[in-house]
């Protein structure tokens, strides 16, 4: 195999879009702001633009560091540079925080222009197809007209299967990983303890915390928690952390004694001081409300009919929260469509997690895909 | 391409593939169970423009379709083809992988539901050095079962007439039934003489 690399020192854009955007539920957003990055060259003939997706919790900030002394590159950097699976010499790579995010785009926590404070509860509620109607802009924006692919895990995974109905002539290859065709009302449940946390938190405050110059971190932290437990596998926590006592003896209080309680309160605690708790609450809300078969009376096959991307859909033996028999649905409306579609089911212990894991098997099959691709002219 | 260049493209690759090309519809819809690196799919996308689909267990396999530019779906056939619409194939295709099913009767009678027409090939057990083997008091280890007793994947190894018979008691229409040894067709006493059975199934 030949040298990979990381992308290197990446820098973070922003586009203003004054066009207003009509969203699912009627409300308009007069004007927004698209964070986002890019990674290796457009090609003379524009074909070799790829979409990252991000998941509920990700950003724009998907390859590389903005700074040497960065600790950590961006979300999936394991992926994406010079001879790593998605290869940066090949592909120009855009990455984006979705609208309604905090870490640059418009979203509850950026200025509403009509009043001059946060948008805080006020900032509508969006949805997947919103997402990619906004994606589009954002392609058009850099002059591109089709994608030579959109990738995305979990709720990613949704918005490329979206890109693929919404965008027919748009997107030639879709790789939805780790996703769901729409959310179990188990899963949905997960989301509803979440948001019930952050909006119990007397922090909160209806969603305007920003004015009261607080957050409601308690909630936010709780969340995170709760996500984090269903995003491993019981195998992958009990590998992990097992029944590992952190100071060795057990205290018969309520402190931290087990590692798995200093893992979640870590996680909880580090995300509860970055991430903004009504964008939480809307990212999880476009989760629930995803279900592409509902407005063609529940027939998933029937919501594909007129796609005409190839797709990659791979899954995670030990993805509870996304697990493979989902996938295997998306799969099979596909199949009913005679659209192109390989399926890959891979063998891993991480849970949903490993969507974001550089295992070995689970990269050659990205790599041979997106090898596989045309893009045309090269630079 | 144009039809003598077919032809010849066929006569190049193995006789049994050949014959499967043969039993299909031009640009017909397949799905290939067990489909291994996908080989025949690639060579009946070349030959009869077939739209296929592959299914394959293995990870490595898996791999190499996706480098063949076979589309590929990764699933335990013993589990069935509970994903597939019924008739959503014009063909289903199980080529020398019968005998190491387990859920055999299970996976003919799917075939059957999601495809239109199955192609069934696997090595007879009943050929004349398999039973030569047996006689000398040895499991038979051939060409077509190259496998050692303790190490083979193996498990439902059946006769022509027994395949004839299971076809008869599952109500199976046999269409066609070829039957090959080394690539040369054998017509007489085909279940003694024959090492490659190959069956073209329908509904009766």
């Amino acid at each position: 195999m030949s040298e990979t690399s990381s992308v290197g020192i990446v820098t973070a854009r922003t586009a203003h879009f004054s066009e207003p955007l009509k969203l699912k539920s009627g409300e308009v957003l007069p004007a927004y702001d698209l964070t986002y990055e890019t990674y290796g060259t457009l090609n003379a003939d524009k074909s070799n633009a790829v979409l990252i997706c991000h998941a509920l919790s990700g950003n724009h900030h998907v390859a590389g560091k903005y700074a040497e002394t960065d600790k950590y590159p961006g979300w999936w950097d394991n992926l994406i540079g010079p001879g790593r699976p998605l290869d940066t010499n090949k592909f120009f790579v855009i990455g984006l925080n979705n609208l309604g995010g905090c870490h640059g785009s418009s979203g509850p926590s950026s200025i509403n222009p009509a009043s001059g404070k946060p948008w805080g509860a006020d900032f509508p509620v969006f949805t997947v197809e919103d997402w990619v109607e906004s994606q589009a802009r954002l392609a058009d924006y850099l002059g591109i007209y089709q994608l030579a692919a959109v990738i995305g895990g979990s709720l990613g995974g949704m918005q490329a299967l979206q890109w693929t109905m919404s965008y027919p002539d748009r997107v030639r290859h879709a790789l939805v990983i780790a996703s769901a065709p729409n959310l179990t009302a188990q899963n949905m449940a997960f989301n509803e303890v979440a948001r019930q946390a952050i909006m119990t938190d007397p922090e909160f405050y209806d969603g305007h915390y920003y004015e009261h110059n607080t957050v409601p971190r308690r909630g936010l932290r709780i969340a995170r928690m709760l996500g984090h437990i269903t995003y491993l596998s019981d195998d992958a926590m009990g590998a992990k952390f097992g029944r590992k006592l952190r100071d060795g003896e057990i205290k018969y209080g309520f402190g931290v004694e087990f590692e798995m309680e200093s893992y979640l309160r870590y996680q909880g605690d580090k995300f509860a001081g970055e991430f903004d708790a009504n964008t939480y609450l809307r990212m999880t809300r476009a989760l629930d409300y995803f279900d592409p078969a509902l407005e063609h009376g529940g027939n998933l096959s029937t919501a594909l009919a007129n796609v005409k991307a190839r797709f990659l859909v791979v899954s995670f033996t030990s993805d509870w929260r996304f697990s493979p028999a989902r996938s295997r649905e998306i799969m099979k409306a596909l199949l009913d469509n005679e659209c192109s579609v390989s399926y890959a089911e891979v063998t891993a212990a991480h849970g949903h997690d490993a969507f974001l894991m550089p295992d070995p098997h689970y990269h050659n099959i990205l790599r041979n895909y997106l090898q596989n691709i045309e893009t045309g002219a090269t630079e | 391409m144009n039809a003598t260049q077919n032809l010849e493209k066929i006569a190049e690759y193995r006789q049994d593939f050949a014959i499967i090309a043969n039993w299909l519809k031009f640009g017909c819809k397949a799905l290939d169970l067990g489909c291994g690196d996908g080989e025949l799919l690639q060579f009946l996308r070349g030959s009869m423009e077939v739209r296929g689909y592959g299914v394959e267990k293995d990870d490595a396999n898996w791999l190499s379709c996706l480098q063949n530019g076979i589309n590929v779906i990764q699933m335990d056939l013993e589990a069935g083809l509970s994903g597939f619409e019924a008739q959503s194939f014009d063909v289903v295709i199980l080529s020398q992988t019968l005998q190491a099913m387990h859920n055999t009767e299970n996976i003919v009678q799917e075939m059957l539901r999601v495809g239109r027409e199955a192609i069934v090939t696997f090595p007879n057990f009943g050929y004349w050095r398999n039973r030569l083997q047996l006689m000398a008091g040895q499991m038979p280890v051939s060409r077509d079962i190259p496998y050692q007793w303790y190490d083979t994947p193996n498990v439902h190894l059946c006769t022509i007439k027994d395949f004839d018979q299971f076809c008869e008691n599952h109500n199976i229409h046999v269409k066609e039934r070829l039957v090959l040894t080394y690539g040369q067709r054998i017509q007489f006493m085909p279940n003694l003489r024959g090492s490659l059975a190959m069956y073209r199934l329908g509904r009766k």
